[in-house]
């Protein structure tokens, strides 16, 4: 009988863990046509976002030099003034300057293909 | 090639020795952690045996055998082979045809060469490169504090001490990008004191500090406000750009007479890439916290991008 209660509770505790797994591996659902969410983390490293941005789960991005992007997929506006749509965001991305003249954030020639996968991420950050 | 370069990643491993002295170096830990290994079985096996109940112990014959003759014997052994491994180690030699100064600062590294044309001396920052397969001369000193220069992926650790001067010969037998690291605890950016180690074919080596003795390029005019901005907000006070601003005292601030041409940023913090010495400028702080160099408070954006874009194409 001790054996048997033993053996509810250890199943009780895989069960748990199991449950208690599937939100975080749960795929966010991808905001950007034809961004990659896995692709668009990467990016964002090999850019050096980071040198200016704090990004949650990217390498290295811890500066405060610009905004923090902690809760970006909520963000009503890009740049404070710019309605975050991807459009938008990738337009950002790619030509900061072009958007905003005065901007100090400069256009560090991201191509819209790898734009688009990084604005993806972004829209993960909720 | 400075795109090969940028891409490939640097190493840092002692492990994966590069040049003769690493190669011994990297010999004698191998031979190192396989005797310890050796000696942990063997004392685990005796363990288990002794375990075992019935069998008398003698223990004059373990204290006198295992205590006394097996270490007196190995270590023997291996103070004879490290002497002698040691003593293949390259002589540091100032009679090598190319010389380095490196002087170690808080928290970067001023890199000298002599100018093989006869002119005023070649002041880098954080990079060093080296032609492949010949021995070069270190000459290293510190501008303050202790530190300590160590490329583990081709020889051992040399101190710099303030007030002398420590030789030191490297070789690099194979292409690549090596990264260094400070190796004495300097305060509080040593962890992100690194440099990096560019060993080239020599031609190419030749003509890469060929283009590092000429005086800055000139740009034109699409870079005219970013060179404004380099003499208006005083950047001239602390780095050197030849042909532009001379005359800094030494060691204030990194040479940037050749900036673009660098694979890094901030002593290996940043990869030299577009954007990063924008970031660099506005606020060297939140990259490298405590670093000597001030936060730009008062450029507006287009100045901030028009002074990374002047200093990107010093090249």
């Amino acid at each position: 009988v001790r054996t048997r209660r033993y053996a509810a509770w250890l199943l009780c505790a895989c069960a748990a863990a199991v449950l208690g797994g599937c939100d975080a591996d749960r795929p966010a659902q991808p905001e950007v046509a034809g961004g990659n969410i896995a692709r668009g983390r990467l990016l964002l490293a090999q850019y050096q976002c980071g040198a200016c941005h704090r990004i949650p789960g990217v390498d290295g991005a811890r500066s405060l030099t610009g905004p923090a992007l902690d809760t970006f997929g909520r963000r009503s506006y890009v740049a404070g003034f710019l309605p975050n749509y991807p459009d938008a965001l990738v337009r950002w991305i790619v030509d900061p300057p072009a958007v905003k003249p005065g901007t100090a954030m400069p256009a560090m020639g991201v191509p819209a293909e790898d734009a688009r996968h990084m604005a993806a991420y972004l829209y993960t950050l909720k | 090639m400075m795109t090969i370069a940028a891409a490939a990643p640097a190493s840092q491993s002692a492990l994966h020795p590069a040049g003769p002295d690493a190669a011994i170096i990297a010999q004698l830990g191998w031979i190192l952690f396989g005797g310890g290994a050796l000696v942990f079985a063997g004392v685990m096996l005796v363990c288990a045996l002794s375990l075992r109940r019935g069998r008398p112990v003698r223990p004059l014959v373990w204290i006198a055998g295992a205590g006394v003759l097996l270490p007196l014997a190995a270590l023997t052994a291996l103070l004879v082979f490290g002497v002698w491994n040691s003593a293949e180690l390259i002589r540091p030699s100032s009679r090598h045809a190319l010389k380095i100064s490196v002087v170690a600062r808080m928290w970067w590294w001023e890199v000298r060469y002599t100018d093989p044309a006869g002119g005023q001396d070649i002041v880098l920052a954080n990079e060093i490169r080296l032609p492949v397969g010949q021995p070069v001369y270190l000459g290293l000193s510190s501008g303050d504090v202790i530190h300590s220069f160590w490329v583990p992926a081709l020889a051992g650790k040399v101190d710099t001490v303030p007030g002398r001067l420590h030789g030191m010969t490297l070789q690099a037998d194979r292409a690549g990008v090596y990264r260094a690291q400070c190796a004495e605890y300097c305060g509080e950016q040593h962890a992100r004191m690194a440099l990096h180690v560019v060993a080239q074919p020599p031609a190419e080596f030749k003509a890469w500090l060929a283009a590092q003795a000429r005086p800055a390029h000139e740009g034109g005019a699409s870079v005219e406000q970013g060179r404004r901005a380099f003499i208006g907000q005083r950047c001239a006070a602390c780095h050197t750009i030849r042909g532009v601003s001379e005359g800094v005292p030494a060691g204030l601030g990194p040479d940037l007479t050749h900036i673009g041409s660098r694979l890094y940023l901030g002593a290996g913090v940043l990869r030299n890439q577009p954007g990063a010495l924008a970031a660099w400028i506005a606020d060297p702080h939140s990259i490298k916290p405590g670093v000597r160099m001030p936060a730009s408070a008062d450029m507006d954006g287009a100045t901030l991008r028009a002074l990374a874009a002047y200093l990107e194409q010093l090249k």
